[in-house]
Order: C-alpha cells, then sequence, then structure tokens
C-alpha cells in the first residue's frame, strides 16, 4: 500500500488498503479499547463504597502505576523523585487519558468501517480508501502512535535493533508482529508527512 | 514587633524566579523524530527550527526540558504529552 497522501483539491488525507490491512488495523485498535477499557481506571465497583467516598468520589482514579507494561507506557509517572506528587497526578488524569486514547483509537475503527470494512471480511478482494478530514488524521496520528506504543512495549523493541528483527526466521511470530510494529510507522510516517506538507 | 524569617526555609522554596518548573520529554525507541516534532509543533507552537531542535535533544541527550512555568502549567504540559505518547515529566526547574 501507498500510505497516507494529501489530495490537492480536496485538502482530505487518503490512504487506500487492502481488506486484509484495515481488518489487521481494525483489530489492533479493537484490542487497544479492550486494554485500556478492560484494566479498571478506577476503583472496582465492588470497593466499600464508604471508602470511595473517603477517598474522594467520583474523582478518584488510579494513583499507582498500571501493572501492564503497555499500560504503564501510556501512563508514566509524571513525578520521577515524588511518589506521593506522582500519585497525585494520577489520580486525577488517568481516567481522563484512557478515555480520550480508548476514543481515539474507537476513531479508527469507524473511520475503517465507514469506508466500507464489513465487521467479517469474506474471502473477496477488498479495497478500503480511508478518507480523513484534519481534525481526524491528528486523532489517527495520536492513535497509532499508542498502537505502536504497545506493540514496541510487547516486542521490547529498542533503538537500532532492526538487525535483530530481520534477522529471525520468516515464520518467528515475533518477526511477524515486528513487521507490523514497521507498518503501522509506515502508517504514521505517511500520515505525519501528508498533515504538515 | 520583626516578624523575622522561618530559617528552615530552604533557597528552594523562597526562590523568585517566576518558571521554577519544567517539563523534560524523554527519549523513547518507538516515537517517530517527524511525530515528535510535530507534536512541539502543534502543541506548544514552536517553529519547526525549534521544534526539530528539540527533538533532536530528545532523540541525542536522552531528554530536552521543552517548557517552563507554574507547576500547574506544567501538569498540564506533562498531561498533554501523555496525551500525544510522548513520555514525559515534570521537575523543578534546575
Amino acid at each position: 500500500m501507498a500510505g497516507f497522501v494529501r489530495h490537492r483539491r480536496s485538502k482530505r488525507i487518503i490512504a487506500t488498503m487492502s481488506g486484509f490491512e484495515a481488518d489487521l488495523l481494525r483489530s489492533l485498535a479493537a484490542q487497544l479499547v479492550e486494554l485500556l477499557r478492560n484494566e479498571a481506571a478506577v476503583p472496582s465497583e465492588n470497593a466499600d463504597p464508604l471508602e470511595a467516598l473517603f477517598e474522594g468520589g467520583d474523582f478518584a482514579g488510579p494513583t499507582t502505576e498500571p501493572d501492564d507494561p503497555v499500560l504503564a507506557r501510556l501512563f508514566p509517572n509524571a513525578y520521577q523523585d515524588d511518589g506521593e506528587a506522582a500519585s497525585e497526578f494520577r489520580r486525577y488524569t488517568e481516567s481522563t487519558l484512557r478515555d480520550g486514547k480508548a476514543r481515539a483509537a474507537a476513531t479508527i475503527i469507524d473511520a475503517l468501517e465507514d469506508a466500507g470494512l464489513p465487521s467479517e471480511p469474506g474471502s473477496e478482494e477488498l479495497t478500503i480508501d480511508v478518507e480523513l478530514d484534519l481534525p481526524t488524521a491528528e486523532v489517527w496520528m495520536r492513535a497509532l502512535t499508542d498502537l505502536r506504543l504497545a506493540l514496541g512495549t510487547r516486542l521490547g523493541v529498542e533503538e537500532g535493533d532492526e538487525d535483530y528483527w530481520y534477522a529471525l526466521p520468516d515464520d518467528d511470530p515475533r518477526g511477524q508482529a515486528h513487521h507490523i510494529y514497521e507498518w503501522l510507522g509506515y502508517l504514521q510516517e505517511t500520515l505525519v508527512h501528508a498533515v504538515t506538507a | 514587633m520583626d516578624p523575622g524569617v522561618e530559617e528552615d526555609l530552604t533557597p528552594d522554596e523562597i526562590t523568585l524566579t517566576d518558571t521554577p518548573w519544567v517539563t523534560v520529554v524523554w527519549n523513547d525507541p518507538v516515537n517517530l523524530m517527524s511525530y515528535v516534532t510535530y507534536v512541539f509543533q502543534k502543541y506548544f507552537g514552536y517553529s519547526k527550527k525549534k521544534s526539530e531542535k528539540l527533538m533532536l535533544e530528545v532523540h541525542e541527550d536522552g531528554k530536552s526540558v521543552v517548557s517552563s512555568g507554574t507547576r500547574e502549567e506544567m501538569e498540564r504540559d506533562v498531561q498533554a504529552m501523555h496525551e500525544y505518547g510522548l513520555w514525559a515529566t515534570l521537575s523543578k526547574s534546575e
């Protein structure tokens, strides 16, 4: 595929994907939404209601770094050497950030389906023309970033480690996942270019 | 009556500078240089040149101070950076 380009006359940001690529992207975005929504961002409903009240009721978000390394990367500590301040920051921001990231990932799913991606792609050859206005393109940029952070963290991607990944045998699932990671990077790079050109 | 000065006030707490806090963006192996530059331009309103300079500092030095101001302002900036997927922290200016 050719990545994103900016249409000269309409100024819209467009990309043509195969049904396979669009379905893959939707599946990754859906997994991210699930990850963001599943790990409770707020104290669980089973928590003692009195305790919840004392903790600040509706404003009480999580105060400790998430266990999942992907979530820990998406919501890093805002203070490096002050655990108390980091907890306070997290309490007031993480729920909002989670919600924004989940909505951004859902924007990808919506755009792909609006562009004609069926909920269950059959065996027929599909071509999906994604067309984004500027604000939506910027939401995609953030969501693609989160997808790459998630995949990169799971894979343990490091600076300048390309040779390691390229040396893996073709049937290595980690190599295949890294290939998808690079494809997302290509989408992102062309999207940034299309938006700023 | 002499109001005196509390002797346990450290210089940090009585600093007169009006921008004692900074937002630091840290290098990570995932984010694209073009995207990081874009975020600095878009969110902070910096020129492309300044944004590229900051991005290169992040990339080459491992981190860069991208803004300074009050603690509240820096918390807003850090939250925005996290929204964009950049790894950012705030701290007292050195």
